[in-house]
């Protein structure tokens, strides 16, 4: 039955499914997009992946233990994008780095690259919530929906995340259904 | 002709024919295995075997590419990016659906004893008896005691680790020790137990993952990384490639022919017996004939099936074994994805180590034991508790350190657990050859027409109220009934097509699984399979083939079948 598992990759810290190639698990299925934005301006620069890192790592920073940044996290979020979701997803992501741009050069007019460290949390903080209102009232995604599914699935599937943030033993070789844990302890990464 | 002769000839190199290919060689027939896909090498093909979530680019999701390439595994978790090339081509290996059906197939070496879930149960008598008792279908033409040592014998070998719980519906076998509940699964077990009157159990899952190691065949121990559907690299879990197919290498007595699409049983009118079969190569398009004194087809369910149909035509129009009217009717499968999950409060200073590749089990209590409902027949549950991951809900925070301290910790404990239901057999349910369509090789394929009945979706009501109740009665809160869509197929328990039974008249092999109409021909795939009981079925071809290469090599040396 654990083969049954994968279906269980529904990532409910973000209140909704999981966006992208995982679009059956929601029960909907897409069709083509008829979108005339061509797939040239689908492309993501050096300065988008350097973009995304900040907002990841703004999401999940680095502690005592390895940030989205350490774990290559906007890199990883391009390859997902550019494969996994469809034109249409594809679209409202890259129209989402923009509309952050322009939320953050017309509330603190600098971009998100320039601001302090508070300052990008209050912005981040500020999508999260526009993003759960968002979720509760319609069936459209909010963009920061994807960028933090995408950083927290990248993350926590990263060898950073899985090995410093959780837990990982590639071969248990035997187990404990009652092991003791204390508060604090690490979570196993799968 | 003489170096395409063979003692026996076994079409298909899956669970069951791997082990008649075992039994036939080590009972010192010649045997030549035909294989319709790639061959895979048992540890150096497994090539994900080793790889970490992090080795892949999409990290075991499906890309928008793989979606496209393939229409029906889409519908379900097969199509990841870790078993990527481990399921059919659907492009070159088309079917018709009249009515949906979910058709998961595995084309290589080995073929789905590689990704099986290698849950492993014995039939109980009701189930063999089932039939008879509802006065439906046709009775079986065997008994519990006529497979019991079977059993024990596939079980022996496989490696079935497990606990004996003395239940009548779930008869005990030759287990290794059985993995552990976790305290969680435990303590709801015994609330189960206790709450309804011993009439209802939760107990570990009975699974082909050995724990103790088998060095006569060079199997470790499961080292409990559940990674089994990428290939062991311990053989740790019963596959073709990790026990059958050494044993019967190990004879000399093995060819083994990947590549080699069976196009049809060759018919000799004359003898009423098979004389051989006709390959197609996949690669080179060549058509070959090899002969044999006797043939096992264990191409699985729905494509043994399609080689008797596309055989002796001349003969009979609907093909070799059609003469009953019943080959390609009385479809049947698991029907599942109908349960109930929820939260359990406590345990917080409890955790878990290893990944166990393996859950509780609860036996069918529906239908038996003075039990009466407004459907036949019954259902199992499969299930585990387990903590929460990062991927949960963290109340009040989102962003930021604290977060992602939160979710660097497990979250509550929670269960679930899944049934899965048996299937009436229906002529009405069945598949046939469809002309119009042809696949990569310009063969006809299969078509399609199976759906639940009216028996199927009254239990499912109670696949999830009885979930529900369960849960409850053991303390979980937050419980939450689900019954998902269950395409028929998705349990990838395809069941029935040539079954076995005591009429030639109504049945399309007897109860040795020989066809009928052609006594040196054996089925002893899914396709054999006269009722579908609602335990997971592999263990049970496994003893069924083992019991019938048992009487066909007893039959040749008689001179019976020659």
């Amino acid at each position: 039955m654990n083969r049954r598992e994968l279906l269980k990759m529904i990532s409910a810290a973000t209140g909704t499914a999981m966006i992208g190639g995982g679009a059956l698990l929601s029960g909907c299925s897409r069709e083509p997009s008829d979108s005339d934005i061509s797939t040239a301006q689908l492309v993501f620069s050096a300065n988008d992946v350097q973009l995304l890192d900040e907002i990841a790592e703004t999401i999940l920073p680095r502690t005592d233990t390895p940030g989205a940044k350490d774990a290559q996290v906007g890199q990883f979020m391009t390859v997902y994008v550019r494969d996994c979701y469809t034109e249409e997803e594809q679209n409202l992501f890259h129209s989402g780095l923009v509309q952050l741009q322009e939320t953050s050069l017309a509330t603190y007019g600098q971009e998100f690259i320039d601001l302090e460290a508070e300052q990008r949390l209050e912005l981040v903080r500020e999508l999260d919530t526009q993003a759960k209102t968002q979720l509760a009232e319609s069936d459209q995604p909010h963009y920061f929906t994807m960028f933090k599914q995408l950083t927290l699935f990248g993350f926590f599937t990263s060898e950073p995340g899985a090995t410093q943030a959780l837990r990982y033993v590639a071969v248990p070789g035997r187990y404990d259904g009652c092991m003791d844990y204390e508060e604090g302890d690490r979570g196993w990464a799968t | 002709m003489a170096e395409n002769h063979y003692d026996a000839i076994v079409v298909g190199s899956g669970i069951s024919g791997g082990w008649a290919a075992k039994e036939l060689t080590e009972k010192g027939l010649k045997v030549l295995l035909l294989e319709r896909g790639r061959n895979i090498e048992h540890i150096k093909d497994y090539q994900n075997a080793q790889k970490e979530s992090w080795d892949y680019p999409h990290r075991g999701h499906r890309t928008q590419e793989m979606i496209d390439k393939h229409p029906v595994l889409k519908r379900d978790y097969p199509l990841n990016e870790q078993t990527q090339g481990m399921w059919v081509d659907e492009q070159k290996s088309p079917y018709i659906e009249e009515k949906r059906f979910d058709w998961f197939r595995g084309y290589h070496v080995g073929g789905r004893s590689l990704l099986w879930g290698r849950q492993s149960y014995r039939w109980s008598q009701t189930d063999f008896e089932a039939n008879i008792r509802d006065g439906l279908a046709v009775d079986w033409p065997i008994r519990y005691e006529d497979l019991a040592p079977w059993y024990s014998y596939v079980e022996r070998f496989a490696g079935i680790s497990g606990s004996k719980e003395g239940l009548d519906i779930l008869p005990d076998g030759e287990f290794l020790p059985p993995m552990q509940l976790n305290c969680v699964e435990k303590d709801v077990a015994n609330c189960i137990k206790e709450k309804f009157n011993g009439q209802r159990h939760m107990f570990i899952g009975r699974v082909a993952n050995i724990t103790q190691a088998k060095p006569e065949q060079n199997r470790v121990d499961c080292q409990y990384r559940n990674k089994c559907w990428l290939g062991c690299p311990y053989g740790a879990y019963f596959s073709t490639q990790s026990a059958t197919l050494p044993a019967a290498m190990k004879t000399g007595n093995l060819t083994l022919r990947p590549y080699s699409i069976v196009t049809q049983v060759l018919y000799d009118k004359d003898k009423k017996k098979a004389r051989g079969v006709e390959v197609l190569d996949a690669e080179n398009h060549q058509t070959y004939e090899y002969t044999a004194d006797v043939v096992f087809l264990n191409a699985s369910t729905l494509n043994s099936t399609w080689i008797l149909m596309n055989s002796a035509t001349d003969i009979w129009p609907d093909g070799l074994g059609s003469s009953s009217g019943e080959l390609g009717h009385n479809v049947m499968d698991h029907h599942l994805r109908a349960g109930a999950e929820g939260d359990v409060e406590g345990y917080e200073d409890k955790y878990y180590y290893g990944r166990r590749p393996n859950g509780f089990y609860v036996p069918r209590f529906r239908n038996i034991n003075g039990d009466n409902r407004d459907y036949l027949r019954g259902f199992g549950y499969q299930g585990r508790a387990s903590r929460e991951r990062w991927d949960r809900e963290v109340a009040e925070l989102s962003i930021g350190a604290d977060f992602k301290q939160a979710l660097s910790e497990p979250g509550q404990w929670t269960i679930g657990m899944g049934g899965f239901g048996e299937i009436l057999p229906d002529h009405d349910n069945h598949v046939s050859l469809s002309h119009e369509v042809k696949d990569a090789w310009g063969l006809p394929v299969l078509s399609f027409s199976v759906e639940l009945k009216e028996n199927e979706l009254a239990m499912r009501k109670d696949m999830t109220q009885d979930a529900v109740d369960m849960l409850e009665a053991a303390g979980v809160k937050n419980v939450r009934g689900y019954d998902r869509e269950y395409g028929v197929g998705m349990g990838i328990h395809e069941m029935g097509t040539a079954r076995m039974g005591r009429d030639p008249k109504t049945s399309v092999l007897n109860g040795f699984n020989q066809i009928w109409d052609a006594p040196n021909v054996f089925v002893t795939d899914g396709a054999c399979m006269t009722s579908a009981s609602c335990v997971n079925p592999s263990l049970t071809y496994m003893a069924l083939t083992a019991r019938a290469v048992d009487y066909a090599v007893k039959e040749l040396k008689k001179g019976t079948l020659a």
